[in-house]
């Protein structure tokens, strides 16, 4: 770990502001990922800017009919809250599949939402990674990909988002909402916040440098039967192979939304017409320009199976 | 005392205390966090620094150079330690990495240097500061790739013979009606036990004390010895509680040798963790396999050839994964063959991990009797009954003190209700899920070794046992406990029981699953010998002698046992040999494992729904911690069976996984109730305890037994393990 400085500040554009100071700060808000990673030398910001203490902690409902959750709220109230619960299921169901209980218990909203990938070369600062030192290669693609994406991928990264509230927050269509250092905000739709990694995988979100997650908007419920499927190969307590996020209504249309494929939440809503002629017709589409390594080519068979798997279980 | 002749009836068969299902006394440190672990001894050394070991950054190769200068100017850096400053260290005799490399790289994350500060997070600062340039060569990291060129092994110190031929294996194969070839594998697995390896050493003139977490203090002295070029007298080793080793912490490692080093060059105590992405590559594993197995019989389910040849790789001078152990003992057949082969991989070193050779072997063997049993139309239970043998198949004649394989086959059938698995694989579902039973036989050795003790006893009537075993979270110190409270009559409270300190006499410590038997024996010998002391001392005859109820009955006189000890502390050291009941007996434990999983036939996820152990492996100490084994080892295989795989990078040449987030074990949620039944074994032929081992009996076979149930469920059969759901999927076909 390198040494880094440290400061509390009280509100969210006090973060902002402290952050467009010192280039290369980080905010620390459960610290359950950036942490992990300070240890391995993984990132090694000068300075942390602890946002514990700038409040963004409630979970309100919109006059629209919508639901705002501070970026700060975490993962374990979250689930348990009761309007998440009766009207965004899916979410609630995303978040209690990852992590562990403790974890939920730290991970905040816009932590979880920026945690960055699990491939394991990223992990290992003696192995090339573009990711990690832009412009040094890729261990992975000609290494271990079995988890690794299979789609939106480059061949300069093949890293997953390995995330589950974001796939559900990505069905569900919801919006990110920020602040930068002058308390301008900002409204960005989930679809775009995640980029692809293109020849610069360093770049993950479309936030600018100091721009602060406030919280995410949910819009107004939509009803459906909610069903979120992890497929891992432990019953608990690992990153998702394939993670499929569904809203069915009762006429067969929905929406899905798969995790553990792709750099970010993977929905292609053009594809949800073809999801009442079965699973095979929509995996078809969802994946079209798939490009899987010999290691995780199984993924193309096992998005198909488990939307499948969850429009059988829609429909009993 | 040496033990030669089948054991009598002695004071263990009262069976008052031993026997009995008592909580482990060292239970309530542990759940209190007081217990203290190796890293944890701060009361011993004031004023410790911190090492922190740096592993290679290539797979093989040589270093360039090495610049310290950041490093040393680095906040709070005292020292910094390489091959090249520590003067010449030699391997240990268990293991042969070299524990400190250079210039020379024989594995990825090899430690080549320790950093010494004042804390921890400066002495990781600091290491990465470290510039270390390399040069890279080829390596080998591909056992299949190896495997044409790997050849016969020498004869290994723990190992079954490299190659065994009875009969005409060649000759009986070709000509059976009905035969199987086939070739399985199993890969790299790490034991990833919950403590780190750690040690705190501490210098005083050229005396050495290492606290440290090893399972065998009597290995680790002698090789932190010649590792290091001191004499052993000058060294005192000290693991008190160990955090599980499962194989991992046999002897010396790294982080031993590190700290040493480290106080060496820094005048000071020093503390060293190996950190989790380091154990990995850093110190030994499970090696992987590729086993072929060759089966055959005559249409009555007679096994005729039993052939079996194992290929693992290793760094040069490493020993062979010994997997065809258990075929040598486990059916009958005239006819059979054994084969080790070893390559040379640049991986980190291969060595034991809970039942070495024995479970690895049995993934395979196991997975072949069920498939065997389906060219024979025969029931697999009943396949396996068919060719039970009572004697040892290579040595007629011989035969085994007590082995009751069927009894634990037959009992596990009806405790499972097997009768209702459905020969036709793939015909039971519920909903989204495929329903299957698998079965595996169980085999594991029960080698006993010399152990010594001492023991005291005090005029307030304590007996205070000391010993250098180990308990790597077993249970050594509770039947330690109970074996003393029972040879002296009294209750477990008044037995003060301590371990792992190499200034008590020598036991064979924690491994080969001979722990228990072993330390037992050798408390036991003591313990006979203070009653003789306890006896003279009260002016009584030993031969009218009864020690019940903390008292000493003679003729119709009572004496409190501390009587004996009320002009002096009561202090007698003995130790158990033995002499040729294990060349005349094949002494061996034996299980049977009936596992139910779901498959789910859209994703190919595969869920463990019931298991059942049965083990017949010599008296019972302990029926709880004989079952915590039990649990804990079946757990383990089913890791083995589904998900437990260090991935090598072929090009990398390394374990790629190497932290807990990627290689994954068990959890709670992967574990459904298990039941262990076991079977009542009173072995005269092992030791006046009569006591065999259990710890490795457990987990032989559990792999093979989902493998098996994934079969049954599914009609996929997987011989490349884990077996992990993109395995299945392809072949699979979707209902629900
Ligand atoms: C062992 C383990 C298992 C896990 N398993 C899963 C799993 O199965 N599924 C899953 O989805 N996740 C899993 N996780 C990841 C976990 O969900 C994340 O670590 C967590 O959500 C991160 O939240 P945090 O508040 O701790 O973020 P932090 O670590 O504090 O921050 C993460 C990043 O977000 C930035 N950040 C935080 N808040 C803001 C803000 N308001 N505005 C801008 N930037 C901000 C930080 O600067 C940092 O870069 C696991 C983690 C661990 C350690
Ligand atoms: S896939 Fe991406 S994260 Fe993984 S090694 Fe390659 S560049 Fe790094």
């Amino acid at each position: 770990m390198k040494t880094f400085t440290y400061e509390r500040v009280n509100t969210p554009v006090e973060a902002a502001a402290a952050a467009a100071r010192t280039p290369g700060a980080k905010f620390l808000a459960g610290g359950t990922n950036l942490l992990d990673l300070m240890k391995l030398e993984i990132e090694a910001p000068p300075h942390i800017i602890d946002i514990g203490k700038i409040g963004l902690d409630k979970i309100e409902s919109t006059p629209a009919g919508g639901l705002l959750i501070g970026a700060l709220v975490n993962n374990t109230d979250l689930a348990a809250h009761s309007i998440v619960r009766r009207d965004y299921g899916l979410l609630s169901r995303a978040l209690l599949a990852g992590a562990s209980g403790q974890l939920r218990n730290k991970a905040t909203t816009a932590g979880n939402l920026l945690q960055r990938t699990r491939c394991p070369y990223f992990y290992d600062t003696n192995q090339l990674c573009n990711k990690r030192v832009p412009g040094s290669g890729c261990a992975a693609i000609a290494g271990f990909s079995r988890q690794l994406g299979i789609i939106g991928t480059s061949n300069a990264c093949i890293a997953t988002y390995p995330g589950d509230m974001a796939v559900a927050m990505r069905a569900l269509d919801a919006t990110v909402e920020t602040v930068n250092a002058k308390g301008a905000k900002r409204a960005l739709s989930l679809d775009r916040f995640y980029r692809l990694p293109g020849q610069t995988p360093h770049l993950e979100t479309i936030l600018e440098k100091n721009e602060l997650i406030t919280a995410v908007l949910l819009p107004p419920p939509v009803g459906g039967v909610h069903i979120y499927h992890k497929v891992r190969d432990r019953a608990s307590y690992a990153f998702a192979l394939v993670s499929v996020a569904a809203i069915i209504q009762k006429n067969g249309s929905g929406r899905v939304a798969v995790g553990g494929i792709a750099p970010r939440p993977w929905r292609v809503e053009g594809a949800e017409s073809l999801l009442p002629s079965g699973a095979k017709a929509f995996a078809a589409q969802l994946l079209t320009g798939a490009r899987p390594t010999k290691e995780n080519e199984y993924k193309l068979a096992l998005v198909e199976r488990t939307v499948a798997a969850v429009l059988n279980e829609a429909n009993h | 005392m040496k033990f030669e002749t089948p054991a009598g009836i002695n004071p263990i068969d009262k069976q008052t205390v031993i026997g009995k299902p008592t909580d482990r006394i060292e239970g309530p440190l542990k759940t209190t966090g007081t217990a203290k672990y190796a890293y944890e001894h701060n009361d011993v050394v004031s004023n410790p620094a911190y090492g922190y070991v740096v592993g290679a950054a290539i797979a093989k190769g040589r270093i360039k150079s090495i610049d310290q200068t950041k490093a040393k100017a680095a906040p709070g850096v005292l020292a910094i330690v390489t091959a090249a400053s520590a003067g010449p260290l030699k391997p240990g005799q268990f293991y042969v990495d070299k524990l400190l490399a250079g210039p020379d790289i024989d594995h990825y994350h090899q430690a080549v240097a320790v950093v010494v500060a004042e804390t921890f997070e400066q002495a990781r600062a600091a290491a990465s500061l470290l510039k270390i340039s390399y040069t890279k060569t080829k390596g080998a990291f591909d056992l299949a790739a190896a495997k044409d060129s790997a050849p016969v092994p020498k004869q290994g110190q723990f190992g079954p013979p490299p190659q065994t031929n009875v009969g005409d294996f060649g000759g009986a194969f070709a000509s059976a009606p009905v035969k199987l070839d086939e070739t399985y594998t199993t890969p790299d697995q790490t034991h990833a036990m919950m403590e780190p390896h750690a040690t705190i050493a501490r210098w005083d003139g050229d005396k050495l004390t290492c606290w440290s977490s090893i399972q065998q203090i009597n290995w680790g002295v002698r090789d932190i010895a010649t590792v290091l070029g001191i004499p052993k007298e000058n060294i005192r080793l000290i693991s008190t509680f160990i955090g599980g080793g499962f194989g991992g912490k046999g002897t010396v490692l790294s982080d031993i040798i590190a700290a040493s080093l480290a106080a060496r060059a820094a005048g000071r105590p020093v503390k060293v963790a190996l950190p989790r992405p380091l154990i990995m590559n850093n110190t030994t594993h499970r090696p992987a396999t590729i086993q072929r197995i060759r089966i055959g019989a005559t249409p009555d389910g007679t096994i005729t050839a039993i052939g079996h040849e194992n290929w693992s790789g290793n760094l040069p001078g490493g020993r062979p994964e010994s997997s065809t152990a258990s075929t040598r003992l486990l059916y009958a057949g005239a006819n059979r063959f054994t084969q080790l082969r070893l390559a040379v991989l640049d991986l980190a070193e291969g060595n034991a991990m809970r039942a070495p050779g024995e479970a690895t072997g049995m993934m395979a063997l196991e997975i072949a009797m069920d498939e065997m049993a389906e060219k024979l139309k025969m029931d697999p239970v009943a396949f396996r009954l068919k060719n039970d043998t009572q004697e040892d198949p290579e040595k007629p004649g011989r035969k085994f003190s007590t082995r009751k394989l069927v009894e634990c086959l037959q009992t596990g059938a009806t405790k499972f209700g097997w009768s209702k698995r459905q020969t036709q694989p793939g015909t039971v579902r519920e909903g989204q899920w495929l329903i299957g039973m698998g079965v595996a036989s169980a085999i594991r050795g029960a080698p006993v070794m010399k152990s010594a003790a001492r023991v005291r006893l005090s005029r307030e009537g304590i007996v205070t046992v000391e010993t250098d075993m180990t308990d790597i979270g077993t249970g050594s110190y509770t039947i330690i406990g109970q074996t003393a409270a029972e040879m002296m009559g009294v209750s477990l409270d008044k037995v003060v029981v301590t371990l792992g300190d190499s200034t008590f006499p020598e036991s064979p410590g924690s491994g080969g699953q001979w722990g228990a038997a072993s330390a037992t024996s050798g408390v036991y010998a003591a313990c006979v010998k203070l009653r003789e002391a306890v006896a003279n001392s009260l002016g009584v005859h030993i031969e009218d002698a009864e020690f019940v109820g903390g008292q000493v009955l003679a003729g119709n006189r009572s004496h409190p046992l501390g009587d004996a000890a009320k002009a002096a502390e009561l202090v007698v050291t003995d130790e158990m040999t033995y002499g040729t009941l294990s060349r005349e007996y094949a002494q061996d434990t034996f299980g049977a494992h009936f596992v139910e999983v779901g498959v789910n036939s859209y994703t190919g996820e595969v869920r463990v729904r019931r298991m059942v152990a049965i083990c017949h492996a010599g008296r019972v100490l302990n029926p709880k911690t004989a079952r915590s084994q039990v649990i804990g080892a079946m757990t383990m295989g089913v890791g083995a069976a589904l998900m437990e795989e260090l991935v090598v990078d072929k090009h990398v040449g390394f374990f790629v996984n190497h932290d807990l987030a990627g290689y994954e074990v068990p959890v709670h949620a992967d574990i459904p109730h298990q039941e262990v039944i076991l079977l009542e074994d009173i072995d005269p032929t092992m030791s006046p305890m009569k006591a065999k081992g259990i710890g490795e009996l457990g987990m032989v076979g559990v792999a093979a037994a989902v493998a098996n149930a994934v079969y049954n469920a599914t009609g996929i059969r997987v011989r490349d393990y884990p077996i992990t759901l993109d395995k299945l999927i392809d072949k699979l076909s979707i209902n629900g």
